[in-house]
């Protein structure tokens, strides 16, 4: 019954992503950025599901990022540019999972935050490869093929983005009721139990993370592909903060939060920061601490109160 | 290797001196942190924001003393003036108004709440002393430099980050050590770090031990944010990186450890410093680097204690 809610609500919301789209061009940028977030907090919510929570999954953003301008020279396609992106996540999360799966909670998200440093610092101090802070431009790609100008490339990347999204909620939906899913639960509560059924945590865990490494690293590749300029910012410690700030103001409950989300939260970033230049962090921060402390199940807790049902 | 030493001795031995002073100032941060989450169990993201404000409030007060033309030897007790400032207003406030509604929240929840109060923190620096670096270095220039011998050889150096940086954390070191195991107290603050159900259950009133070792916390870091201010300019972002310096510390040490954070910030501070002079690129990476290589071989840092796992 939740399933069919949330369908419903899921082709609801993309339909109202491109009749915004539609209506105001100008929103097609913000939209795709959000799309793109949406997707690298559903990887955090995979995480969250387990208890545990990434203060650096933005390295899988900024890796894919820098994955797709260092490769647009050469493969200026977006049909390889974003797979080859998301997949170089993917590899590295394979990397970083293995080391930081050994690690709980706080040990956890802060080995991420360090380690996301890490990467952040190396971007920007090798000047010779990356241009530090100013960061590489990407010339506009092609897509299958075709060289689009520049609107209609906007919104293929819009739709694409979309399509992945979806294809992304549907899988996390199938995943978190699998017995792997059902296995990230398990950690959360009592992980020794589930140790002692000759299930290792660590596997379970790992597998969760190289999937929400791939999906940060869809989203990498997507914003580098819409703003079309990337820069060391994208991996700097408080990226992550606000993918961890999104899942929790979408709500941790559904897949389709996220999403919710992340267009929220693009849509008040954007205003305050036009009205209110620098206290733009002061609003989001505020929001969040009402979110956490008042509305605990976040805007898709809302949408079940207003339509009668319980997460 | 001779002849390296007759080269780069002098380098050397500046890296030396400017690590003793930088681990000074990480030290401070870090115990504060490390405290705090020793007795709340919450590991507080904006501690690195009362640092940056300890830092601005100390300029502020610097500059209105010199304006009043007040006498010059002021600028060192300003220093102190100021983090005593911030500590006792912040503190309380955040502690009974904030974080006492989360003690019984899940980690995650508060890592998020503390990462809210940074993102608020953060722009409220920006909203009072603006984006523009701030400088004052009254208490430094006080104080004038002293030669400090080095083989046939001296390097001039000043007498504020020779004396009364590392003055003032050993002075923190031995006066924590001394205050937690001497005072009653402090042996109040052991007994719920150690085992706060039973401690509550012995009449100790937890709330008031979390309050006083919250503001206490707060105070040490805006303490070495004051301290921080003669000797490099305050500029948007500082709490952040601080943060994530201190976070190195405390895990390279172990959670909970007072003598081991002194120990890990001196090989972090040196380890830095020494980069900064003979491998500038590498400097922002020392840090990470020796943290994850003393978590690979030792998961709960150097001086942690394995905690009994709860079935």
């Amino acid at each position: 019954m939740i399933a069919k809610h949330e369908a419903v609500l899921a082709a609801l919301l993309v339909a109202a992503v491109l009749a915004a789209a539609a209506v105001s061009p100008w929103l097609i940028f913000i939209l795709t950025i959000a799309t793109a977030k949406g997707i690298a907090v559903l990887g955090i919510l995979l995480l969250l599901r387990a208890g545990q929570v990434s203060f650096g999954h933005a390295l899988f953003v900024a890796f894919s990022a820098y994955t797709v301008a260092f490769l647009a020279p050469v493969l200026n396609d977006v049909a390889l540019l974003l797979p080859l992106g998301a997949l170089a996540a993917m590899a590295l999360g394979l990397v970083v999972g293995a080391f930081v799966v050994r690690y709980r909670e706080i040990f956890f998200g802060m080995l991420n935050l360090a380690l996301s440093m890490v990467f952040y610092s190396l971007l920007e101090k090798l000047y010779t490869i990356t241009h530090g802070t100013d960061g590489i431009r990407v010339s506009l790609p092609r897509f299958f093929g075709m060289a689009l100008e520049r609107h209609a490339y906007e919104w293929a990347v819009l739709v694409t983005a979309l399509v992945l999204a979806v294809a992304c909620a549907v899988f996390a939906r199938i995943y978190l009721a699998s017995p792997m899913g059902q296995g990230l639960s398990a950690i959360k509560t009592r992980e020794a139990r589930l140790e002692f059924m000759g299930v290792s945590a660590r596997l379970v865990l790992l597998s969760a993370y190289v999937i929400s490494a791939l999906m940060a690293g869809m989203a990498g590749a997507i914003i580098a592909m819409t703003s079309r300029h990337v820069t060391p910012h994208l991996g700097y410690w408080t990226a992550s903060g606000e993918l961890v700030f999104i899942a929790i103001l979408g709500g941790a409950g559904g897949v389709i939060g996220p999403f919710l989300g992340a267009i929220a939260f693009e849509l008040v970033r954007v205003y305050a920061a036009a009205s209110f230049a620098d206290a733009w962090q002061l609003i989001l921060g505020t929001t969040l601490l009402l979110v956490i402390m008042f509305a605990r199940g976040g805007l898709w807790g809302l949408v079940l109160k207003l339509t009668g049902r319980r997460a | 290797m001779a002849d390296w030493f007759a080269d780069n001795g002098l380098l050397l031995g500046l890296a030396l001196l400017d690590g003793l002073a930088y681990a000074a100032l990480v030290f401070m941060v870090a115990v504060g942190l490390n405290l705090v989450f020793g007795v709340l169990r919450i590991l507080n993201v904006a501690h690195g924001s009362f640092f940056a404000i300890g830092g601005y409030t100390a300029a502020s007060i610097g500059a209105f003393v010199m304006a009043r033309g007040l006498p010059e030897w002021l600028a060192l007790p300003v220093l102190v003036l100021a983090a005593v400032v911030v500590g006792g207003i912040a503190g309380p406030l955040i502690e009974r108004f904030i974080l006492r509604r989360i003690y019984a929240e899940e980690p995650v929840l508060q890592l998020l709440v503390t990462f809210a109060l940074f993102m608020i923190l953060e722009d409220v620096q920006k909203l009072i002393w603006g984006v523009q670096p701030v400088h004052h270095d009254a208490a430094m220039r006080l104080l004038g430099t002293v030669d400090v011998p080095f083989g046939h050889d001296s390097i001039p150096f000043t007498a504020y980050q020779l004396y009364v940086l590392p003055g003032v954390a050993l002075f923190t070191l031995v006066g924590l050590a001394w205050f937690l195991r001497r005072t009653l107290t402090g042996r109040v603050i052991v007994a719920v770090t150690t085992d706060r159900e039973a401690a509550t259950a012995m009449g100790i009133d937890a709330k008031k031990v979390f309050l006083l070792t919250f503001t206490f916390g707060a105070a040490l870091a805006a303490l070495g944010g004051a301290l921080s201010s003669p000797t490099a300019a305050l500029v948007p972002g500082v709490g952040a990186g601080t943060m994530v310096l201190s976070f190195a510390v405390v895990a390279t040490a172990g959670l909970g450890q007072i003598e081991g954070a002194a120990i890990a910030a001196l090989m972090i501070g040196l380890g830095r410093s020494i980069a900064v002079y003979f491998l500038p690129e590498a400097e922002v990476l020392v840090p990470y680097i020796i943290m994850v290589g003393v978590l690979l071989v030792r998961p709960n840092g150097l001086f942690g204690v394995v905690e009994t796992r709860r079935i």
